[in-house]
């Protein structure tokens, strides 16, 4: 009887064992081929800035001899060098350097004073206006630097102040393209923050300026972190409207300067493009590199709260 | 009367709303003042401008090419974000951290210029693509010569470049979906593709259609990537409504043309809008 029941046993157990074993075969045979299809996709997102640096490692004359396109036979720091010599490199990166910080700045003050009211002083047409912040990062840059290059030129018509050509104008106009998202994103974190926790502080007889510093940045500081970091990369990044409102070589930002000035007409030198690309790439790319959990917490913030 | 809370509020708010107001709505309905004046912006000419592009084939190349442009590469874009997300998903935990940053990276290069790597690599003479084809006897491709080639090269910059953001939010959501969900597929005898469609495509259905939209916005209105590769060549055949804006307003010193280009970006937005109110309509609730 019980080596009946044994048989029993044994016949139920061994399709479910040989399931299990199957499951875990499948499941390592998957974990394969997501390495296998991860590999290749590393290698098409990762090959254009291995190029940029294997590029910049070469002299002008390996380049066009264009033998061996994707190793370096004697690297050279020539170009890096060239560049970091250049006035005119260096002119695009304090200007960028420059535009960038005062944004920043810029943005957070305006945005963290609004996402404060909007998160949680109500006034009249204060849900309206999140909704419109909402709707004006919709309105792309390529919508709007037609009418602001008229308008920049007809004020100075009126006031007799240059804006066009003046890197300075770009802290003006950059704010339009980082403001909307960074207090969008702060609303989200604001609204995150227990009402209890501004009402203990209003109790003990804070006032809201105090409520917002003492209290509300200190507890968002990752969102704060993550939306500086957003705009920070936004104004580096900006093409468009450099390309538009400044010609001067002088007020010239990174992007605009590199595809203005180093390609020469036809006669290109790859290398000191490169170089310069890349170096122009490396303050996001440091940011990043160190701030990776900021980085992606703003990015997502935007669509998972939304 | 700064102790009234209203009040203080607005006065908070109120450089944003001046900032946004001069900078974006102002100069949005400016556009479509400047878009019913002559070329040298002294008379009114009302819709003439309109009617004048609709005459011109050009237009309609750059309103074809746009909708290719920005259907095709948000397509690709939003599936191999899903596929990557899945294929990161599926490691061990601890190594996904890794796979994640290193993926990430064209998203972090400013794109005008990891466009300038791209624009070495379809150089026509030193192409180091054509260098690898070349190896196994394929003939050089003229990646920004032949139109169509050109055509697919912007769009395969724009995915390149945008896939990885599309990557990181599936990410995220995948990670929301609580695995019970899947626990209880398995039991009921569901296997990949049931688990994917029925399990996780659901629960993700409202990031995709969030960053589908976003997506479809931005590469709409898509300007660097398509002016540093191709700059609308050859022959204005890649052109798109920014790019080709820019040529006319800006380099054609023709400004009302240009606005009237640029003005063409409206509808989608208007439709995008709509959507996408609906969703954030719950969070000004919230708020």
């Amino acid at each position: 009887m019980i080596g009946r029941a044994l048989q029993d046993v044994d016949v139920t157990l061994a399709p479910r064992k040989a399931r299990v074993r199957s499951m875990r075969r499948d499941r390592r045979r998957a974990l394969y081929w997501s390495y296998f299809f991860l590999v290749v996709f590393a290698v098409f997102f990762l090959t254009p800035p291995a190029y940029m640096l294997v590029t910049s490692l070469k002299s002008s004359a390996e380049i066009s001899a264009a033998t061996a396109p994707w190793t370096v036979a004697r690297p050279t720091a020539a170009n890096y060098v060239e560049l970091l010599t250049s006035s005119v490199y260096l002119t695009f990166f304090r200007n960028s350097a420059l535009v960038s910080v005062l944004v920043v700045a810029v943005t957070m003050v305006i945005s963290t004073l609004a996402a404060f009211s909007l998160s949680r002083m109500r006034f009249f047409g204060s849900s309206a206006l999140a909704t419109g912040v909402f709707l004006t990062y919709l309105i792309p840059e390529t919508l709007l630097f037609i009418p602001l290059f008229k308008i920049f030129a007809l004020l100075k018509d009126v006031t007799g102040i240059e804006f066009l050509n003046h890197w300075w104008v770009l802290v003006i106009v950059y704010p339009t393209l980082t403001i909307p998202f960074c207090t969008w994103i702060m609303i989200g974190y604001f609204a995150s923050i227990p009402k209890e926790l501004d009402e203990a502080a209003l109790i003990d007889g804070a006032t809201w300026l105090q409520t917002l510093f003492l209290v509300f940045v200190p507890v968002a500081l990752p969102g704060i972190v993550a939306a500086t970091i957003f705009a920070f990369t936004v104004a580096w990044a900006q093409f468009l409207y450099p390309l538009a409102f400044t010609t001067s070589t002088d007020q010239l930002v990174l992007p605009v300067g590199i595809v203005t000035t180093l390609i020469k007409g036809d006669v290109f030198n790859w290398g000191q493009i490169m170089a310069g690309a890349l170096l122009g790439a490396m303050p996001p790319l440091v940011i990043y590199a160190f701030l990776m959990d900021y980085y992606i917490a703003g990015l997502t913030a935007g669509a998972t709260k939304g | 009367m700064l102790r009234r809370r209203s009040t203080l509020g607005f006065f908070m708010a109120l450089p944003l709303i001046v900032v946004l107001g001069a900078l974006v709505v102002y100069p949005a309905g400016y556009s479509l003042y400047l878009s019913t004046l002559n070329k040298s912006m002294q008379r009114f000419v009302g819709v003439s401008n309109f009617t004048f592009l609709f005459t011109r084939d050009t237009f309609w190349m750059v309103v074809r090419q746009s909708v290719i442009f920005a259907v095709t590469a948000v397509f690709f874009k939003a599936v191999i974000g899903f596929c990557v997300a899945h294929f990161v998903h599926n490691t061990p935990t601890r190594g996904q951290r890794k796979w994640r940053g290193m993926l990430l990276v064209p998203w972090v290069i400013p794109p005008a210029m990891s466009t300038l790597a791209w624009l070495w690599l379809f150089d026509p003479s030193y192409s180091a693509f054509n260098w690898l084809l070349q190896r196994f006897g394929i003939e050089a491709i003229p990646w920004l010569g032949d139109p169509y080639w050109a055509r697919f090269a912007v769009i395969l910059v724009n995915v390149w470049f945008g896939a990885p953001f599309f990557m990181i939010m599936y990410l995220a959501a995948l990670k929301s979906v609580p695995e019970q969900l899947y626990e209880a597929a398995a039991i009921d005898g569901a296997n990949w593709w049931q688990k994917l469609w029925y399990v996780t495509l659901p629960m993700m259905r409202g990031i995709i259609a969030v960053t589908v939209l976003f997506s479809l916005i931005v590469t709409f209105a898509n300007f660097d990537i398509v002016r540093v590769l191709t700059a609308g060549g050859p022959i204005d055949q890649t052109h798109v409504f920014a790019t080709w804006a820019f040529k006319v307003g800006i380099e054609g010193n023709d400004i009302p043309l240009g606005a009237c280009v640029s003005l063409f970006m409206l509808p989608i937005l208007g439709a995008a809008a709509v959507v996408i109110l609906r969703d954030v309509g719950r969070r000004g609730a919230e708020a």
